[in-house]
């Protein structure tokens, strides 16, 4: 079985039908670009994965994390700890205005650990001192994250002191500070000037290197091209096509394909 | 009478006044969320009852609230709930407690809705309980967009207050009535101006304040 494992997802809106029946597996390690015209489902498909969006059918599973399948009812507290196994970028950031950079990586770590120690500590002054250590803790590897994304001179600044692409890698920091088993991205360079966009590309590189297995819709069919071990070509919610950067760009089978790659 | 004697009664009025503002705002503003969250449930009949009340609230002046809060329990249900001094200012508290509280929860609702779906989003993404959510993320991005809504609100109670005299609560113009103006005595009147005009004075120092120390991010 592969590391992550999709089967007959289906999502719809009312009567809209989004996404058909998607079969998709991922190896660890693996970086896969999803591209494809607008409209097409990307978005409604890494929505479904981190349920956001609850699929209508299908199932998703997570080698060292969790079977999910869209038939069974879970839970708030078990779709949390779903969602934790895979963490998201977003086009449009989302960082928390009132925190600064290194709050935002690492208060949502720190009430993580918060929920941890209550449920094994149930009061007192043992409690007291073992979230103040969390905190402690926390704060270093959000420092640490910061530091990877180019970013510790920024640590105390708010996201309305930092430059869009800036702003992306601190919710790329902030994302990798859960220890996601993938890590995925909508679109996390659309919303950025294009001279801002090589820095956040930099970083995804970087973590390719690092090993992350990473899911990333993306219009920059140079980084599609470059980066990513496999393309899929998502129309019209089915994947269309699907292979090596050479072989879709290159070598196209599905005439669709041929007319969005040209 | 002189200066010393007028100023210590008005001053007596003016604690009245003071106290009703101050327990008014301490109830209302935390009823107002509850209030707002009634008002934004997915729960329908609850939301439309709650909408309903806010709107029969705010569609209706305050005095005639007053007079319904004080009389109406008595007319109903032959019970004398709000008698005596304290009486009355516990049925002008209620009175203004609730209206106030809905004034407020539309601002709260206000705000809340006008948060971007984003924020919750990545949120919960990052493994945040709709509780933790609410609280870490949301509550300081409400609390700034609607501190100037907050704000004039607050001014106004404090001037609304003086309603309060027509269930005979002995605020500042109901003393001043029963003690100055009807032996003639014109002056106090504007005595009294100077005691709201240094209340809202401090009140808008206050919220000046406030908005700078929240001036340090951008929602
Ligand atoms: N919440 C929703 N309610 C109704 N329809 C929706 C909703 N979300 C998405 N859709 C529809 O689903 C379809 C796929 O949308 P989606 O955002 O997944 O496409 P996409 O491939 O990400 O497009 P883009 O490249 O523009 O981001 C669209 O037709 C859209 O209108
Ligand atoms: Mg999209």
């Amino acid at each position: 079985m592969a590391f992550l494992e999709i089967k007959g997802l289906k999502k719809q809106f009312g009567n809209t039908k989004v996404l058909h029946g998607i079969d998709f597996s991922m190896e660890k390690g693996e970086v896969v670009a999803v591209i494809g015209s607008s409209g097409g489902g990307k978005t409604t498909f890494l929505r479904c994965l981190n349920f956001l969006e609850m699929a209508n059918e299908g199932t998703i599973s997570i080698e060292d994390g969790f079977y999910f399948d869209a038939g069974k009812v879970y839970s708030p507290a078990e779709i949390r700890d779903m969602r934790l196994k895979l963490g998201m970028v977003f086009q449009s950031f989302n960082l928390f205005p009132q925190y600064n950079a290194l709050e935002n990586v690492y208060i949502p770590l720190q009430l993580r650990s918060k929920e941890k120690i209550k449920a094994s500590i149930p009061f007192g002054k043992a409690r007291r001192e073992a979230i103040n250590a969390a905190q402690i803790e926390n704060k270093a590897k959000a420092m640490d994250l910061l530091v990877d994304v180019g970013l510790s001179d920024k640590a105390e600044n708010y996201p309305c002191q930092l430059s869009g692409g800036q702003q992306q890698r601190v919710a790329i920091a902030r994302a990798l500070a859960q220890e996601p088993s993938i890590l995925c991205f909508d679109e996390p360079t659309s919303a950025l000037d294009p001279e801002l966009t090589g820095e956040v590309l930099r970083v995804i590189k970087e973590l390719k290197d690092k090993g992350r297995t990473m899911l990333v819709v993306t219009h920059e069919m140079e980084f599609a091209r470059n980066v990513a071990d496999r393309v899929i070509f998502f129309a019209d919610g089915v994947i269309e096509e699907q292979g090596t950067p050479e072989e879709v760009f290159g070598n196209p089978k599905s005439p669709k394909t041929a007319a969005f790659v040209k | 009478m002189d200066l010393g004697t007028i100023t210590l009664k008005l001053l007596d009025g003016f604690g009245v006044t003071c106290l009703l503002f101050l327990l008014t705002l301490v109830l209302s503003l935390p009823l107002g969320l509850i209030i707002s969250f009634g008002s934004m449930s997915k729960f329908k009949p609850l939301s439309l009852t709650v909408r309903t009340f806010v709107w029969i609230i705010r569609g209706t002046p305050l005095m005639l609230q007053l007079f319904v809060v004080f009389y109406v329990p008595g007319m109903l249900f032959d019970v004398r709930l709000f008698s005596g001094d304290n009486g009355r200012f516990l049925a002008a508290l209620v009175a203004f407690v609730i209206n106030y509280a809905c004034y407020f929860s539309e601002i709260f609702r206000g705000g809340i809705q006008s948060i971007p779906r984003g924020q919750y989003e990545a949120a919960q993404v990052l493994g945040m309980t709709s509780k933790e959510t609410f609280f870490n993320v949301i509550l300081m991005q409400v609390v700034k967009r609607i501190l100037a809504p907050i704000s004039n609100e607050v001014i106004t109670l404090v001037k609304d207050t003086s309603l309060a005299r027509v269930i005979a609560v002995a605020e500042i113009f109901f003393i001043n009535e029963m003690d100055f103006l009807s032996r003639g005595l014109v002056w106090p009147l504007f005595y009294i101006a100077v005691f709201f005009l240094i209340f809202v004075g401090a009140l808008t120092l206050f919220f000046g304040w406030c908005e700078k120390k929240l001036s340090y991010y951008k929602v």
